[in-house]
């Protein structure tokens, strides 16, 4: 890498939309689907400009019809495209479960191998805009239970563009899930076109005496969180996983045997989250190792609430994720 | 059913309060003192209010996203909507819901939704449910020409009319689906003919005519409380301010030409005509009533700004019952 102020920045809004131009130019069979994609170049802007560069057959705005919208993504997949389907919200992915379930994931299973289904559902999640309690969820891990769907999460720019290359030149169904609260975050963006490998965790901070491994947005906040234990001496190792289907266990394991502590942090509800399949692993696999039982950060058990007053309590921010830290460490604040 | 001048009277305080709530909404908006998405009703004030003016207790409404217009117009309280609107703790979902969720169950008001076609099948309970308990109410199931690509649109209107439920559907085609117009989201222009694949009738109506929408309601609504089952009412509408928000005039998607002319069309100035025609109301007497309404406008904002935000502790109350 050259100095950083010869780096290209790019939001992640851009950096989606410089992914989807890419793979468009680099593949015919490729097409983009979703509600105001088109014209209006979706309502969080990442599709602006592509109508005008590629047509309208590719870049297709539908009807507001989930259901029919992810099977036509499924149908067109099994019959030799590469869907782009862009779920406007991941909230909205309800409307359409079957066909994610039931159909997209199982395919391939149950006719024996012989279907290739190379769909991508591209979709926002998260909170922290006051978009209440339908507009604001963090569900991967409905997905991650589904045998059959690969789900990844963007933490960055960067993240946005690479895993959004692998997820449309996998074979196999993928959720690419972004924040949208992290949608003009810049950052670092290569021009060509890359892929980060699917079940390939990144190291984003690397530290010695503790593991915070967090998922999309809170990989921004468990950041912030590491600066912060600096000034109590502790130097925090932060892992984003980047994909939670297929999950590089190898990577978080490795950290925690260095380190004997872990948190894992996301934004969806702490209760059957994915962080505990995460804290589960980690157990079985570095048991040994550990010297505190490993802590998860995520929302409390409740939908997300509209008020300001009260979202601002519901979404795990830095000195949340640094407080548990010195809790695990048996320091207070 | 030719509106009586008590009820014309009615007709027009309902799309003021309509209108005045939702401008006022509009202004805090932007001037970022509300927080979260806001789905104006403005332009749409006749559907609403031409409907609502039949309803009354025991019958219920189903919302969409863009719901204040629907509460206001079964009696919506001011103070708890703006209060919602604002996040307090004193608002009608005590800061939990916001624009997209108010509600008011003791009104029959099951809420604004966040999930486009969310309403329709929740419809169908409620209609069941009236049925079951025999109580002669129906419920109107509001929703955008959006909304009626949606499957469960379908399924609601299909179970609505297997077993004739007293219940309307109310489409408020205002040409857009978010920033899609209607002829690149389906390819029938009256969504009204939809009724005919389910088994009841299909009506369409100048949904800027209060008058016009007022008695075609009046009509299906009669219909369902004689147990003759659902109807279609589709009215032909148009929203005057932007998708989310106010910003207003032509984005990219339509042009201000075209948001002017329908603004012509404005369902208050048609109606407040009428009634000056018919010497029910004039000019000074409407704008009496513009004030009264005002005023109850600037008390509710007054009231909701010196309202406390919800505690911390309620965050994860109400998930269940207990
Ligand atoms: C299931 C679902 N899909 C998409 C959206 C995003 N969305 C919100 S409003 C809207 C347009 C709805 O159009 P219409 O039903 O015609 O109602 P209008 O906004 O015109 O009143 C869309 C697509 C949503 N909220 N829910």
């Amino acid at each position: 890498m050259t100095t950083a102020t010869a780096q290209r920045q790019l939001p992640v809004v851009m950096a989606i939309n410089e992914a989807i131009r890419q793979l468009m130019q680099e593949d015919p069979n490729v097409f983009l689907a979703g509600e105001d994609v088109a014209l209006y170049g979706s309502v969080f802007g990442f599709s602006r400009g592509l109508l005008d560069e590629f047509g309208p057959e590719r870049v297709v705005d539908t009807p507001i019809s989930e259901a029919a919208l992810v099977g036509l993504g499924v149908g067109a997949a099994a019959t030799g495209l590469r869907p782009i389907i862009d779920i406007m919200f991941m909230d909205f992915m309800g409307v359409a479960m079957d066909q994610l379930v039931n159909q997209a994931a199982k395919m391939r299973y149950m006719f024996g191998g012989k279907a290739r289904l190379p769909l991508t559902i591209h979709t926002m999640a998260g909170a922290g805009l006051n978009l209440a309690a339908q507009h604001s969820q963090s569900l991967e891990a409905w997905f991650c239970h589904v045998p059959g769907l690969k789900v990844v999460m963007a933490s960055g720019p960067y993240e946005a563009k690479g895993l959004l290359i692998a997820a449309v030149h996998d074979d196999s169904p993928v959720i690419v899930v972004n924040n949208k609260a992290l949608l003009g975050l810049a950052g670092h963006v290569p021009e060509e076109m890359y892929e980060i490998p699917l079940g390939q965790a990144a190291v984003v901070r690397p530290g010695t005496n503790f593991t915070i491994i967090a998922t999309g947005r809170m990989v921004q906040e468990s950041l912030a969180a590491a600066e912060k234990l600096l000034e109590h001496g502790i130097d925090a190792e932060v892992i984003d996983p980047r994909s939670l289907v297929p999950l590089d266990t190898a990577t978080l394991v490795e950290s925690v045997r260095k380190t004997h502590r872990a948190l894992v942090v996301h934004e969806a509800v702490r209760f059957a989250g994915f962080g505990a399949e995460i804290a589960a692993q980690l157990q079985e696999a570095a048991f040994d190792y550990l010297d505190a039982p490993i802590g998860r950060v995520g929302a409390p058990f409740s939908p997300v609430p509209f008020s300001p007053a009260l979202e601002a309590h519901y979404v795990p921010n830095a000195d949340r994720i640094a407080g548990e830290v010195l809790r695990l460490l048996g320091r207070s604040g | 059913m030719t509106p009586s001048p008590e009820t014309l009277l009615d007709l027009h305080r309902r799309m003021l309060r309509i209108r005045l709530f939702e401008e006022e909404a509009g202004r805090l908006s932007e001037a970022g003192r509300i927080p979260g998405a806001l789905h104006l009703y403005v332009g749409e004030e006749a559907v609403a209010a031409g409907v609502a003016a039949h309803l009354g207790q025991g019958d219920q409404v189903t919302s969409t996203h863009r719901g204040h217009g629907h509460l206001v117009a079964v009696g919506g309280d001011f103070r708890r909507m703006f209060a919602e609107l604002f996040g307090r703790a004193t608002g009608y979902c005590r800061g939990k819901g916001g624009s997209m969720h108010i509600a008011d169950m003791d009104l029959g008001m099951l809420g604004a939704n966040g999930i486009v076609g969310g309403g329709p099948p929740i419809a169908v309970g409620a209609a069941f449910s009236n049925k079951y308990r025999k109580t002669q109410n129906v419920t109107a199931c509001f929703f955008g020409d959006g909304a009626s690509n949606e499957g469960s649109f379908h399924e609601a209107a299909n179970m609505a009319g297997l077993y004739r439920l007293p219940l309307i559907f109310v489409c408020e085609n205002n040409g857009f689906g978010e920033f899609t117009r209607q002829d690149r989201h389906q390819a029938i222009r009256d969504i009204a003919d939809r009724a005919a694949g389910y088994g009841f009738p299909g009506v369409v109506v100048d949904g800027m005519d209060v008058i016009a929408v007022y008695e075609a309601a009046g009509e299906a609504i009669a219909r369902a409380r004689r147990g003759e089952g659902p109807t279609l009412l589709e009215c032909k509408t148009y929203r005057f301010y932007d998708h989310v928000g106010v910003r207003g005039m032509g984005v990219v998607y339509r042009s201000d030409d075209e948001v002017r002319a329908w603004r012509e069309r404005d369902p208050i100035t048609l109606l407040e005509r009428r009634l000056a025609e018919l010497g029910i109301l004039d000019a000074p007497g409407a704008a009496a009533v513009r004030d009264q309404v005002h005023a109850e406008v600037r008390e509710a904002v007054a009231f909701a700004e010196a309202s406390p935000f919800p505690d911390p502790a309620t965050l994860t109350e109400d998930v269940y019952a207990s």
